[in-house]
């Protein structure tokens, strides 16, 4: 399969600033690694604090990263100027979160959905009917064409700003949280024109959630991420059917389940959550989940677990399944 | 049989605004029986958080109660109308008898007080100690049973100095310091991370249990129903639309919008082909739909629908749906 986009030891760290001298550092995300590959859907999930939004903006260049790598159909990201930077824009798309603050409030829907394609020079016949059509794909028709974002409905907005993305028919879309800020029977709509669209247009995605269920309905693969380290990668039935690392562990035993019955059961073998996630400013040392793991020996504390390959697929880091 | 604690008949609290008057909820009724976790269900705007706060009167301008009572049954045997007691006297039981815990700890906390004070204040206001530093004394034992680890040092500590979960837990010490006998718990979780959420759920559980109270949750997250409640009642629009045991929700749902609901949330637990979705959205409450309140979006509607507005009936044995397919 043709990878669309390879990241490789993929840092962030954001200065924490003191009165005169930087005090520390917040490594959002340290040393990351996984590739998503062509018209597949990669979930990222992790609490908040995990650095999972800071690794998808980093990706696009939205955020400069401190070290690594990033390869979008084998060309360097961090290299690429001018028109090929350009290119990469129009390639690789992002669609936020809050759908109030992401829609200028001063332009209709129809100029909202045409400044892009103007920016990126994209020749268009009948401007109108070209918007017109994006606007059926998502849902929307005609009637809003002219209309400004205040008056739509939160589901609504994600569905305009959905369509500004198509417009410039991009590889690859980054996914922060689409659904988030949106009521249940709502998201439901949108996570299914989501993957209608990616079945027509063969798009690649990175899922962003801290919603397990929605990234379980979403992903084809998937990562969790802890404290700014990736713990586990593999394809999303594996990682729900038989999650390796004692955090995706603990993540999956304390989700709440909408099934009176199943609820039961889960309590019932309920791993023991404890603790939270601490400061990713000064993180424990070794392992990054030691402090709370009810597996955690001398050796977590020590040093930091490398990524190994336990089945097809399928990598946890945890010392538990490395060796030393 | 079970014996209510709480009679809530024809509950209607309306907002007067300038863009008119929001009927945020509209005879809402429902019992609360004693000892049960009670959980109100539904999506933003469903007006579950206005029921829950005019339960106590905690409704401030522009929203007034317009009609309703709320029978409350004491523990001596007597029976209060809440709505009808004057300020001093809801605020006997507010807080008291009847506790809060709302959903964003960071807001439910003053940053300039420490949180034993603040646990401390809220007996001294009942009486329930001589003075504050008996109240603070007190706090060490609260906040040890909201299981804070190291009390004797937290005590002394101010809220921006706790994580989140840990401000939760104050929050909770001080709707469990007067020993209530009706715990409201409103979205007490969804400002958190999930492995912060299942132990608050649990704490919640464990001190429901302890202090033999009844507990009132409002959430929007049905897997919290499915794991805490005992019975559910399902809101949209203002009104009630779904009462029953949690497995008859669950199991069997009747209206047209709990279905709908259950089949949208994705369960992470199971293989989803498809999720199915409900069209349109929720809406405006100034001008809500006539008759059933969600036909148009109901795949069943007909003519009454639109007409007639449904009542709650009692279907099986305490199932209650309000639809005109029943």
């Amino acid at each position: 399969m043709k990878k669309v986009l390879e990241v490789k030891h993929l840092k962030k760290y954001f200065p924490v600033k003191g009165l005169f001298f930087t005090k520390g550092w917040v490594k959002a995300v340290d040393d990351i690694s996984f590739e998503i590959y062509k018209g597949e859907t990669f979930g990222l999930v992790g609490e908040s604090g995990c650095g999972k939004t800071t690794t998808g903006r980093t990706i696009l260049r939205l955020i400069e990263p401190t070290a690594g790598e990033i390869l979008f159909e084998g060309k360097n990201v961090m290299e690429l100027k001018g028109d090929e930077l350009k290119w990469f824009r129009r390639k690789a798309q992002i669609m936020f979160q809050d759908p109030y603050s992401s829609l200028n409030p001063r332009q209709t829907v129809f100029e909202i959905i045409m400044e892009p394609v103007r920016f990126h020079g994209i020749e268009v016949n009948d401007p109108e009917e070209f918007v017109v059509n994006l606007l059926k794909s998502v849902g929307l028709n005609e009637m809003h064409l002219y209309r400004y974002p205040h008056e739509f409905s939160g589901g609504q907005r994600q569905r305009i700003a959905l369509a500004r993305i198509m417009a410039l028919k991009p590889e690859f879309i980054v996914l922060d949280e689409p659904t988030s800020a949106l009521d249940v029977s709502v998201q439901a709509n949108i996570l299914n024109t989501l993957k209608d669209l990616q079945e027509k247009h063969g798009f690649t995605y990175l899922f962003i959630s801290h919603d397990l269920g929605v990234v379980k309905y979403m992903s084809h693969r998937m990562g969790v991420m802890y404290l700014g380290k990736l713990v586990e990668v593999g394809p999303a039935d594996k990682i729900f059917e038989n999650p390796l690392h004692p955090y995706t562990q603990m993540l999956l035993s304390a989700i709440p389940v909408p099934d009176p019955e199943m609820a039961k059961e889960i309590k019932a073998k309920r791993k023991i959550v404890r603790g939270e996630p601490p400061s990713p400013i000064n993180p424990p040392a070794g392992c990054r989940f030691h402090p709370r793991c009810p597996f955690a020996k001398d050796m977590c504390k020590k040093e930091e677990p490398p990524m190994v390959k336990v089945e097809k697929d399928h990598y946890v880091a945890c010392w538990l399944y490395a060796k030393s | 049989m079970p014996e209510p604690i709480l009679q809530v008949r024809n509950l209607t609290v309306h907002f007067y605004t300038y863009a008119g008057i929001v009927k945020a909820i509209e005879r809402v009724s429902f019992d609360v029986y004693r000892g049960e976790t009670f959980a109100l269900v539904g999506e933003t705007g469903c007006g579950k958080s206005v029921t829950s706060r005019a339960l106590t009167q905690l409704i401030e301008s522009p929203g007034r109660i317009v009609e309703g009572e709320v029978l409350y049954y004491k523990e001596d045997g007597t029976v209060v109308d809440l709505l009808k007691l004057n300020e001093e006297q809801i605020r006997e039981i507010r807080g008291n008898e009847i506790a809060y815990i709302f959903q964003d700890p960071h807001a439910s906390l003053d940053p300039l007080y420490t949180v034993g004070y603040q646990i401390g204040e809220a007996m001294e206001v009942h009486g329930k100690v001589e003075n504050i530093k008996e109240g603070i004394k007190r706090a060490i034992d609260i906040l040890k049973s909201v299981l804070i680890p190291d009390p004797e040092n937290r005590v002394k500590n101010y809220p921006h100095e706790l994580s989140g979960g840990m401000k939760q837990r104050v929050v909770i010490g001080i709707g469990i310091a007067n020993n209530p006998k009706i715990l409201i718990a409103d979205e007490p979780t969804t400002a958190l991370d999930v492995t912060v959420q299942a132990q608050i759920l649990d704490l919640i559980n464990q001190l429901k249990e302890k202090y033999k109270a009844t507990v009132i949750l409002i959430t929007h997250n049905l897997g919290v129903v499915a794991e805490t409640a005992d019975r559910v009642a399902v809101m949209y629009a203002g009104k009630i639309v779904e009462i029953g045991s949690v497995e008859q929700i669950f199991k069997n749902p009747l209206h047209p919008y709990t279905k709908g609901l259950l089949k949208a949330v994705p369960n992470p637990m199971t293989k989803i082909e498809r999720l199915e979705a409900i069209p349109g959205t929720v809406p405006n409450l100034i001008t809500p739909p006539s008759g059933c309140r969600f036909h148009p979006r109901c795949p069943f509607a007909t003519e009454v629908c639109k007409r007639k507005i449904p009542e709650l009936k009692e279907l099986e044995d305490g199932h209650f749906v309000a639809c005109h397919l029943y």
